[in-house]
C-alpha cells in the first residue's frame, strides 16, 4: 500500500505480511510511517493506494468498525467521563452485548489485568499504568483479529515501562493473538517482537527476527538504529598490503587493518577494486587493549559511559568515534593511547554509497 | 535622619512607608475602586432601594415625602401581587416563552453546530452569517421584524406561503412571533458555545469509539452529548436568565398595547412607568429576581454535577 497526505508521502510502498499469531513490531524514529501503516491497517486511514487483505478478505474499503480489530491508543483514549468499568464494556455495549454476558467478559479481562480495585474509578484518578491497564482491557474484552498498539506505553516511567513490557508480552503469549506494536524505542522491540519490521521515511528497511535484525543490518540505517549504542560505523576501502593479503584501509587513521581469509574471499567476490566500504561492527564485539595488540587499531579513550553492569568506552579514531563495551572494573584514562580490535567473524560491511549490506 | 518627600502612609508593622502609585497592590486598587464605587451606585444602592420600596406604597411620578410617599405598608405589595389572579396568567405566559424559545434555540443552535463541524467550501462566510443575529440590538431587531411581520407587505408570510397572517398585533400569535424572532436571535449565542464544546471533544475518543464498533447514534449519545453536557448547561443557564427577563424585543416587535402578550417584564413595565405603581413593579420584579435565581441555583448544582 501507498499513503500520502497531500504531497507527502508517508508511506511508500509498503508489502508486509503478518502472519496468524504473530507479534509483529514496527520499528523507527517519529514520522517514518510507523503509526500511519498501523492506522491504515486499523481503517482510521485509506490507502492511498494498495490492499489491506485481512484473514483473506479485503477490507481496504471498510471502516474501522466493519473490521474487527482493536486499537489501543498511545494516549490510551479512554472516556474520560466513563469509569475504569464503563470503559472496558464499552465495545461490548456498542454491540449491545447482554448485561449478563458483559459483565462476564469484562470480568475475565479485569481478572487477567488485575485491576479489580479501580473499577469504578473515572480515568483521571487513575494512573499511568492503571490507564494503560484499562485501555489494553477495552480491546481484550472483545475477540478481535487483531491488536493494534501504537506506542502503549511510550508515555509511562522507565521502570514501569518495563515491567509493563513484560505484562504485555506475558498476555500476547496467554492470548496468542495476531499483534502489531508500534514503537520508537528499539529495545523495546527487540525484547518483545516476534519479528521487526524496521521502517524509516515511509519506507521499509528490513523485517526479520530480532536477532537477525540486529546482528545482520541491510543497511546502514538499520545498522544505526538498531542496539544501544548503535554499530560503529568505519570508512574504509579494501587495499592489497605489501605481504600480498587483502586488507582494508582504515580511513580513521590510514592504517592497514588484516583480515581474515573468509572476508577477503567475500570482498574479493563482492567488491570492485578501489570501492569505498563502511566496516560494521556492534560494540560487544569491539575489545579495548591497553598493550600491543595483533590485527588491532590505534585508537584514543574519549570519554567512558559507566552504565553499572558494563561500561561504553567512546574512542576517537581520527575523525570517527567507536564505541566498545567492556566489563565495568576496566578503568580507562580519558587521553589514554589504546589499541582496539574487532571480532572478525561478527563485522559486516555496507557500500559507503548506497548504504546497502554486500554480506547477502 | 533627613525627612523624605511625598505622602507617608504607615504597614501594618507600624513602619512608615512612602505611598507608591505604580505598586502592583496600589494599581490593583486603582484599577478595582472606581469599578467598585461605579457598582454600588447604578447596580447595589437601587436593587437594595427597589427592595425597600417593595414594601412601600411609593409612586415615582409623586414627589417624594418621607412618610406619605413613601409609606411603609409592608407586604401589601406581594400580598396583592399573589392575590392577583391575573399574575398567574402572566407567570404561565412567561413560562411557556422561555420554554418554547429557549427549547427551540437549544435544539437548532446545537444541530447547527453539528453540521458545521464538517469542514466545506464557504463554511467561514455562513459561520459569519449566521453569528450576525447576535450582535444586533434586540430592539432594532424586534422593529425589523414587525416590517418582516407585516400582515400587509411584510416579506415572512410571502415567503412562507402563509397569507395575510398578522404575527405582531393578534394576541392569539403574537407570543409565538417573539418566540420566532428570539430564536432567529439567539440561536447562534448556543451554537457559538456548542461549537466550543465539541471542538474541545479529542477526535481520538470517535476513533476510538469507531473501532470499538459504535455507530453514529451510539458515538453521539456516548461521546458527544455527554462530553459537551457542560457547555450547553452554560449556553441554557444564560438563556433561561435573558429569556425570563425579556422585554426590549416584545416592545420593539408588538409594543405595549392591550394586545401584547401577558409576560412579567412588560407587566413590571406598565405598573412602574406607565401607571406608577412604582413599589408594586418593585416587588413583581423581585419575585422575577428570586424565581430567575432559583431556576439558575437548580442549573447551577446540575453543572457543577456535571464538571465533577
Amino acid at each position: 500500500m501507498v499513503k500520502k497526505f497531500g504531497d507527502f508521502t508517508a508511506v511508500k510502498e509498503l508489502d508486509l505480511t503478518i502472519h496468524d499469531g504473530e507479534f509483529l513490531v514496527l520499528l523507527g524514529p517519529s514520522g517514518c510511517g510507523k503509526t500511519t501503516t498501523l492506522r491504515c491497517i486499523s481503517g482510521l486511514e485509506i490507502p492511498t493506494s494498495g490492499s489491506i487483505i485481512l484473514d483473506g478478505v479485503d477490507v481496504t474499503d471498510r471502516r474501522a468498525s466493519q473490521r474487527d480489530i482493536a486499537f489501543v491508543f498511545q494516549l490510551y483514549a479512554l472516556y474520560p467521563h466513563l469509569t475504569a468499568y464503563k470503559n472496558i464494556a464499552f465495545p461490548l455495549k456498542a454491540q449491545h452485548v447482554p448485561k449478563e454476558e458483559m459483565d462476564k467478559e469484562v470480568d475475565r479481562v479485569v481478572k487477567m489485568l488485575r485491576i479489580e480495585h479501580i473499577l469504578d474509578r473515572k480515568p483521571k484518578h487513575l494512573s499511568g499504568g492503571d490507564m494503560q491497564r484499562v485501555a489494553l482491557g477495552r480491546a481484550l474484552v472483545r475477540h478481535p483479529k487483531v491488536f493494534l498498539l501504537d506506542e502503549p506505553i511510550g508515555t509511562l516511567d522507565a521502570a514501569f515501562r518495563e515491567e509493563m513490557r513484560t505484562e504485555l508480552k506475558a498476555l500476547h503469549v496467554d492470548i496468542n493473538a495476531t499483534s502489531v506494536y508500534v514503537t520508537h524505542d528499539q529495545e523495546e522491540a527487540m525484547s518483545m517482537g516476534d519479528r521487526i519490521a524496521v521502517m524509516n521515511a515511509g519506507v521499509l528497511q528490513q523485517i526479520g527476527e530480532p536477532h537477525e535484525v540486529y546482528a545482520n543490518p541491510v543497511n546502514l540505517f538499520v545498522a544505526r538504529f538498531i542496539g544501544s549504542p548503535g554499530m560503529n560505523l568505519l570508512a574504509c576501502k579494501p587495499e592489497t598490503g605489501e605481504n600480498g593479503q587483502l586488507g582494508l584501509r582504515m580511513r580513521g587513521n590510514n592504517e592497514l587493518l588484516e583480515l581474515p581469509g573468509t572476508l577477503q574471499q567475500l570482498l574479493k567476490e563482492k567488491v570492485e577494486r578501489d570501492h569505498s566500504l563502511v566496516l560494521g561492527v556492534r560494540p560487544e564485539d569491539t575489545t579495548v587493549h591497553t598493550a600491543e595488540q595483533e590485527h588491532s587499531l590505534a585508537a584514543e579513550v574519549y570519554v567512558t559511559e559507566k552504565m553499572g553492569s558494563y561500561h561504553i568506552v567512546d574512542l576517537s579514531y581520527g575523525e570517527e568515534i567507536v564505541r566498545a563495551r567492556t566489563s565495568a572494573y576496566v578503568d580507562m584514562e580519558i587521553g589514554q593511547n589504546v589499541r582496539m580490535s574487532f571480532d572478525m567473524g561478527r563485522v559486516r560491511f555496507f557500500d559507503s554509497e548506497s548504504g546497502q549490506s554486500i554480506m547477502n | 535622619m533627613q525627612k523624605k518627600k511625598g505622602p507617608l502612609l504607615v504597614d501594618a508593622r507600624g513602619n512608615q512607608v512612602n505611598f507608591n502609585p505604580m505598586r502592583d497592590v496600589n494599581l490593583v486598587r486603582l484599577f478595582v475602586f472606581p469599578t467598585i464605587i461605579l457598582l454600588i451606585v447604578i447596580n447595589i444602592f437601587p436593587l437594595l432601594w427597589s427592595l425597600v420600596l417593595s414594601f412601600t406604597d411609593y409612586s415615582a411620578r409623586l414627589q417624594t415625602e418621607w412618610g406619605v410617599n413613601p409609606e411603609w405598608e409592608g407586604t401589601k405589595n406581594y400580598v396583592a401581587l399573589f392575590t392577583n389572579p391575573d399574575i398567574w396568567l402572566k407567570f404561565i405566559t412567561t413560562g411557556k416563552y422561555v420554554l418554547m424559545s429557549v427549547g427551540g434555540e437549544m435544539i437548532l443552535g446545537f444541530g447547527l453546530a453539528l453540521l458545521l463541524q464538517t469542514k466545506f467550501a464557504g463554511r467561514g462566510i455562513i459561520y459569519v452569517l449566521l453569528v450576525l443575529p447576535m450582535t444586533m440590538s434586540p430592539v432594532i431587531v424586534g422593529l425589523m421584524w414587525k416590517l418582516f411581520m407585516d400582515p400587509n407587505w411584510g416579506m415572512f408570510n410571502f415567503m412562507l406561503g402563509l397569507g395575510r397572517i398578522d404575527w405582531a398585533q393578534d394576541p392569539a400569535r403574537n407570543l409565538y412571533a417573539i418566540v420566532i424572532v428570539d430564536i432567529w436571535m439567539w440561536t447562534p449565542f448556543v451554537m457559538l458555545l456548542s461549537m466550543a464544546g465539541l471542538s474541545a471533544v479529542p477526535q481520538y475518543l470517535y476513533e476510538a469509539a469507531e473501532v470499538d464498533r459504535a455507530s453514529w447514534w451510539f458515538k453521539f449519545s456516548r461521546i458527544t452529548l455527554p462530553m459537551t453536557y457542560p457547555l450547553l448547561l452554560i449556553a441554557l443557564i444564560f438563556r433561561v436568565m435573558d429569556a425570563f427577563k425579556i422585554f426590549d424585543l416584545p416592545m420593539g416587535l408588538v409594543g405595549r398595547g392591550s394586545g401584547a402578550p401577558p409576560l412579567l417584564s412588560m407587566e413590571v413595565y406598565s405598573q412602574t412607568f406607565m401607571t406608577w405603581r412604582t413599589s408594586y413593579g418593585s416587588a413583581l420584579g423581585y419575585i422575577m429576581l428570586i424565581v430567575i435565581i432559583a431556576i439558575t441555583s437548580v442549573l447551577i448544582k446540575y453543572l457543577n454535577k456535571a464538571k465533577h
